[in-house]
């Protein structure tokens, strides 16, 4: 009987390279406040918000990924030949198909395999898992993983919700080979019996068959949210941190999924992480990027110099699904 | 089991760590909008703690229910029996 050849990969992989694009606008809360009647100093007391980043009305999702990657390629020194595999994550590509992944790899002038993933604000982690074991399998030298979103098309300025948190923004990684383990196990997970806490208005099937029901936008149920990301994601953060034979002393740099600095404080408590770590708080300048949100807060902390090359980092996505995972890594 | 004074002073407790007032101050009567002023974040971060201070399970669409800490008092007392 035949037997079939099978691939391995490399026994380590690790994140060797890092690029962003941020909108080009940059809204402070003034810009807003009117249609949900509220205040500068209400928006930065309840979120941590100053301002949040969006992009012009012909920047597309695809463009923000291809802008994130080249940076993303040029610092890993690769080029696109090396890239076995594009995983875009977005939830704000305005096609159910085609995906936004192979237009993305087209433009890099790669024509490997290429897919989207819909993790919401978890996409960012869910993709770094993902790209982790297609390389230590063998199945892809080096993935490019993108979390690339739109926010601002699915926004309500009347929705009180959530709206005004969400900016627009493309963050990108190269997952490839490494001597030694940079990147930890993923910690990873769902609960749908919370599908409704953060959700689009109306499937797209209501809104064509009636002409009363609204273009869909997003909302949330924000308190029940805060208390879901805030004290079940401390747990999965420590199961992650103890995945990878650490202790939270261990950490140096926490970068949780940027929804709301009071959902970062709580979670810093209740992860129980040292005062000397350095927090991402990208969000206060950024605003809520979904699967973005993430690189962005690395690379603010690296271009600040508050976090370097070589740190251990505890990085930990969770949203709409509910979807969440967590993985420490060795930054770029 | 714990009597009223007992889940008011846990209560208290819990008020006063997330908000810095006085426990003393975290009295019955208080509402927690209005007179302590704890937004609906920190509420539910109250909620959240005394879920483990006091080992009930306060749902989410029952927290806009809880008007005064008399309310949210007398919620746990009923829900630890």
């Amino acid at each position: 009987m035949s037997t079939l050849n099978i691939t391995r990969g490399p026994e380590f992989t690790a994140i060797l390279g890092l690029g962003v694009f941020r909108g080009e606008q940059v809204v402070p809360n003034d810009d807003l406040i009117e249609p949900i009647n509220s205040s500068d100093e209400w928006i930065q007391k309840m979120t941590g918000i100053r301002t949040r980043v969006r992009a012009e009305h012909d920047t597309s999702v695809v463009d923000m990924s291809v802008a994130a990657a080249e940076q993303a390629l040029a610092q890993a020194s690769l080029s696109a030949a090396e890239i076995d595999a594009v995983i875009v994550s977005t939830i704000t590509h305005p096609h159910i198909t085609p995906g936004a992944a192979p237009e993305v790899a087209d433009r890099l002038g790669i024509t490997a395999a290429a897919w989207d993933i819909s993790a919401a604000c978890a996409g960012y982690t869910y993709g770094i898992s993902q790209a982790d074991a297609l390389v230590r399998a063998g199945s892809a030298r080096n993935v490019l993983v993108i979390g690339s979103e739109k926010m601002s098309d699915w926004v309500d300025p009347a929705d009180r919700s959530i709206s005004y948190l969400l900016g627009d923004a493309a963050g990108a990684v190269v997952v490839g080979p490494a001597e030694s383990a940079g990147i930890g196990p993923t910690i990873w997970g769902s609960d749908g019996s919370g599908a409704h806490l953060i959700r689009q208005s109306d499937d797209w099937i209501t809104v064509r068959d009636n002409d009363d029901v609204a273009f869909p936008t997003l909302f949330q149920e924000g308190p029940s949210v805060f208390k879901w990301a805030s004290f079940k994601m401390a747990p999965v953060a420590l199961e992650a941190i103890a995945a990878a034979g650490l202790t939270p002393d261990d950490i140096q740099v926490f970068i949780p999924h940027q929804a709301n600095v009071r959902i970062i404080d709580q979670l810093v408590k209740q992860i129980g992480l040292p005062e000397q770590v350095v927090v991402g708080k990208d969000i206060t300048d950024s605003g809520n990027t979904s699967a973005a949100s993430i690189p962005l807060a690395i690379e603010r902390l690296m271009r600040d110099g508050a976090a370097k090359s070589g740190d251990i980092a505890l990085q930990i996505g969770f949203g709409a699904g509910l979807v969440y995972a967590a993985q420490v890594v060795v930054l770029p | 089991m714990a009597d009223t004074n007992e889940v008011l002073a846990g209560l208290a407790e819990i008020v006063a760590e997330e908000t810095g007032l006085d426990a003393g101050d975290v009295t019955l009567e208080k509402s927690f909008t209005d007179d302590l002023d704890i937004d609906s974040l920190s509420m539910m971060t109250i909620v959240t703690l005394a879920e483990e201070k006091f080992d009930v399970r306060i749902p989410d669409e029952e927290v806009k229910n809880l008007t005064t800490v008399g309310d949210a008092v007398k919620f746990i007392e009923g829900a630890q029996n």
